[in-house]
């Protein structure tokens, strides 16, 4: 497996398109803090990227890079290679390099303007693990995804609706049932409901953590109490984990079975 | 001339009694021994000097002008047992003494100090740790409260008493103090015209200051940080709230600034911080707010209902996750002319308005009003989608509030802090 | 030798292999003919462990291939599309399959030079053209030295002296004592090199044996046109 990572990883860090991720974060990264110079403001932008568009990329990355390699699978198929190794390899071959655009991208503007003397050390690095995590998560999901489905205008798709899905509409459906359950004791559900989707677990942690006004008051203080402590922290790391381990389980699986 | 003759010869027996006046000294081994001694032995004027030592003294009740200073921090302690000092006469000064472990009861106020029906009195310099009630002003005017440092150590509101009380007063003058771990840090009953400065007001049950019934107060340049609340304005009229600091009031009901039932008055050039509400406003009319700065908050305004004719001009409001809730559609105040970080407009001729007016009253700060728990969704992508319909076609939020003339910069001004 | 016992597989609704029946000895040239659909790619593919079939089995020497890998360190396959990660260049893509087949010396430096693709070795394969890149398609599959070679349609974009080059190829490994077999449609090619037919029609052998057995059996002296009788009376 680690043979394949490697020629994916290679073949990918010389492809335009990680370039074209890795420049847009760094030149976000510049613009954010050398051009505005606010840093409040910038926090929150960034926040939005990571919840927003990293679960974008990682999607459509994902699935565009399974299409677009399918030979190369092939051709890999007919080595004396397992298989699941062959998929597993190329999952984590772009889920590396994009998250290595992500965190060398970020980082480098974030690393000259001073990072490691401020006490923000942390706060940043959890925003760059949550970024990765995500990347994980969405592109083994975009890869699931692209394995069931043999037509790639349908597996893009799916893809982006898997992404809407996330970003948005569970969002929605969240915000419905919280209103319309309003006379009901509502702390339990809306914990469970944040955990289950990684996107709004990820957007919870990074608010917690960077963007103090954010979650004040009553509901607030409930959340800081769960977040806020190790139990929450570990519950949460475990359940982002979850969302990884799950999709690369459902990889493996498809992948012995299907034909080619 | 009648009367200015009279005014010469009280000016004279005054002088006269003045330069007569005694020195007493208190120490365990001098010939008086206790406070309660000296007070009984002084004549009016006199000053009473209290020496480095521990009294277990109280009910000292003082009853005739007199300076009582402390010199090397003596401590009088009392033991649980009542009210410390109680002063009943005029041109009563009180200073350099510190005052411990004063009595708690259900039923009776004990203070540390407490001084009644009483004018001219200067309480400076004083310490005072656990206690019921600090310093209680009873009907008593024209009088000064300087440089106290008060530290309670209260746990619940039933139980414990506030730091400076003001009860039926005028022109008292409060400043400089710094009390914390009381209920209120500062109240005041039926006062007014009462100036409140420079103090520091901190980590205290309920209020950093509260004002009920109390009209043509001024409070300047104070600090209120981590209390229950900050401050609480209610029923009182003509109230002056300049250049003040609210911050870190976290929690489920807390607030920066609280205004209940209170008209006519100016809230200008404070700094509201990291508070949950920065100001909340219920039934509150003809206010100005202006020059402040509203920042980091969870909600920076919160308007309850019938607030009528208040304007907001010139304040910067800073990354708040609200800027302005309000729970009806309906909208009687001006906003003017501020600075909103959340504002994304532009400004294509450059005189540093943007050509677009700013709505500050999202939609979804109305659903979080109604269902408090939905504020787990804050900045998620489909809140946005909501807030941006919203704005662009408002249902649920007031159509006529906004601020047509929204700055591009933050408004820089000249603070002496 | 290979040995594949009542093989079926669906695609869906569409049932492409009916119980096949095969036996293959060692050694020899055997071509997999059939027209389009008739199931022949799906057949090499199920030896290659890339299609998973319903059921049935296959073994390569004694052994089943389910759910087993090593054993393709026995085949060179050449795929019938050659298409490769397009951002590695072609040294690269050599190495590449060498390492993944470490246990194995190669053969590339001679293979190179056969089919003269020394000037290309450091383009990317994304740059190459489709005849190119069906050489180095063929040197990867030649350059290791497996009892068996699969060939899935080996001529396609080649020019006439690669072409001949490829004869001599096969023809060459024949030699060695291997097992080859190839699916082609260009008949005057399998006739000239193969040493028998396996004739797949809607998923089942429809015959197997030599080619002038074929001829004999269709009473035509043209191979082509042997099949395409074949073809013919079946449809009729």
């Amino acid at each position: 497996m680690l043979k394949i990572l490697k020629y994916s990883f290679f073949d990918l860090m010389r492809s335009r398109w990680s370039y074209v991720y890795f420049l847009f974060y760094l030149l976000l990264g510049v613009v954010l803090l050398f051009l505005n110079n606010d840093l409040s403001k910038a926090v929150i932008t960034l926040m939005n990227v990571i919840i927003v568009l990293v679960p974008l990329i990682g999607t459509i990355f994902g699935v565009m890079y399974y299409y677009n390699s399918k030979e190369f699978t092939e051709l890999l198929l007919a080595q004396p290679v397992k298989r699941s190794s062959i998929f597993l390899g190329q999952y984590f071959g772009v889920a590396l390099s994009l998250s290595m655009s992500l965190i060398i991208g970020l980082g480098l503007p974030f690393v000259f303007y001073g990072i490691f003397n401020s006490g923000a050390i942390w706060d940043f690095s959890l925003l760059l693990v949550t970024g990765a995590f995500l990347t994980l998560i969405f592109t083994a999901l975009a890869f699931v995804i692209a394995l069931a489905n043999e037509n790639k205008i349908k597996g893009f798709g799916y893809a982006i609706l898997l992404w809407l899905f996330m970003a948005v509409i569970y969002d929605g459906v969240f915000l419905m049932s919280l209103v319309y359950f309003e006379e009901y004791p509502l702390d339990k559900f809306s914990l469970v409901a944040t955990m289950l989707n990684p996107v709004d677990l990820s957007r919870v942690l990074i608010l917690l953590k960077l963007d103090i006004s954010a979650l004040l008051g009553y509901t607030g203080a409930v959340f800081q109490k769960f977040f806020g402590t190790s139990v929450g922290f570990i519950l949460s790391s475990l359940m982002l984990t979850l969302w990884v381990i799950v999709p690369t389980y459902f990889i493996q699986r498809m992948a012995k079975r299907k034909d080619f | 001339m009648n009367k200015r003759f009279l005014h010469s010869i009280l000016f004279f027996l005054l002088f006269t009694a003045t330069l007569f006046a005694q020195r007493i000294e208190v120490c365990t081994s001098c010939k008086i021994s206790t406070i309660i001694q000296a007070v009984e032995k002084a004549e009016p004027f006199d000053t009473i000097i209290v020496k480095k030592a521990v009294y277990k003294e109280y009910n000292i009740g003082i009853t005739k002008p007199l300076t009582i200073i402390g010199e090397g921090n003596p401590v009088i302690d009392g033991d649980n047992k009542g009210e410390i000092i109680t002063i009943e006469s005029d041109n009563v000064t009180i200073e350099g003494l510190t005052i411990v472990n004063v009595g708690t009861s259900y039923t009776t106020d004990f203070a540390a100090i407490r001084v009644v029906k009483s004018e001219n009195f200067l309480i400076i310099n004083n310490t005072l740790e656990r206690l019921f009630f600090g310093i209680y002003l009873e009907k008593s005017n024209h009088g000064k409260v300087l440089d106290n440092t008060i530290k309670g150590d209260a746990v619940n509101e039933y139980n414990s008493g506030n730091g400076i009380q003001l009860w039926y007063c005028n022109n008292v003058e409060v400043t400089n103090n710094r009390i914390r771990n009381v209920r209120d840090g500062i109240y005041l009953e039926f006062s007014d015209q009462i100036e409140i400065k420079n103090n520091k007001s901190s980590n205290n049950l309920r209020y950093g200051l509260h004002f009920m019934f109390s009209n043509n107060d001024t409070y300047t340049n104070n600090l209120f940080e981590d209390n229950g609340a900050g401050v609480a304005v209610m029923f009182s009229k003509f109230i002056k709230m300049y250049d003040n600091v609210f911050r870190k009031n976290w929690g489920t009901a807390s607030f920066g600034l609280l205004l209940k039932e209170i008209n006519d008055s100016e809230i200008k050039g404070n700094i509201f911080e990291e508070n949950t509400v920065g100001i909340n406003i219920e039934g509150s009319n003809r206010i100005e707010y202006s020059n402040n700065d509203f920042k980091s908050n969870g909600w920076a305004v919160k308007v309850r209902g019938a607030c009528y004719a208040n304007t907001f001009t010139k304040n910067n409001f800073l990354y708040n996750s609200f800027d302005i809730s309000y729970n009806s559609k309906i909208n009687d105040n001006v906003f003017d002319k501020n600075y909103w970080s959340n504002y994304t407009g532009y400004d294509l001729n450059k005189n540093g308005i943007g050509d677009v007016p700013y709505r500050p009253v999202k939609l979804f700060s109305y659903i979080v009003n109604r269902t408090p728990e939905t504020i787990i969704l804050l900045r998620s992508l489909f809140i946005d989608i909501i807030d941006f319909s919203e704005k662009v076609s408002p249902v649920f939020t007031p159509d006529n509030l906004m601020d047509n003339n929204p700055l591009l910069k933050p408004i820089r001004y000249d603070r002496d802090r | 030798m290979i040995e594949i016992d009542n093989l079926h597989k669906r695609f869906g609704k569409n049932e492409v292999l009916k119980g096949i029946d095969l036996t293959i000895d060692n050694g020899g040239i055997f071509a997999v003919l059939g027209p389009n659909g008739s199931g022949k790619t799906t057949l090499i593919k199920s030896i290659l462990g890339m299609v998973v079939p319903n059921s049935g089995t296959i073994k390569l020497n004694g052994t089943s291939i389910k759910k087993n890998w090593e054993y393709r360190n026995d085949i060179d396959y050449l795929p019938q599309i050659a298409n490769f990660p397009g951002n590695l260049t072609v040294k690269e893509l050599i190495k590449m399959i060498k390492d993944l087949r470490s246990s194995k010396t190669a053969d590339d430096e001679r293979l190179i030079e056969l089919f003269k693709l020394q000037p290309f070795l450091d383009i990317k394969l994304n740059n190459l053209s489709g005849g190119t890149k069906q050489k180095v398609n063929l040197v990867l599959t030649f350059m290791f030295d497996s009892p068996l070679v699969i060939l899935d349609e080996p001529t396609t974009g080649l020019d006439p002296i690669s072409h001949i080059r490829l004869k001599q190829l096969i023809t060459a490994e024949k030699e060695k004592g291997k097992t080859i077999l190839i699916t082609s449609h260009i008949m005057s090619f399998v006739e000239e090199i193969a040493d028998e037919i396996v004739f797949l029609l809607e998923g089942k052998i429809y015959f197997r044996g030599s080619i002038p057995a074929l001829k004999t059996k269709t009473e035509q002296s043209d191979f082509e046109h042997a099949i395409a009788s074949m073809l013919s009376s079946s449809y009729a």
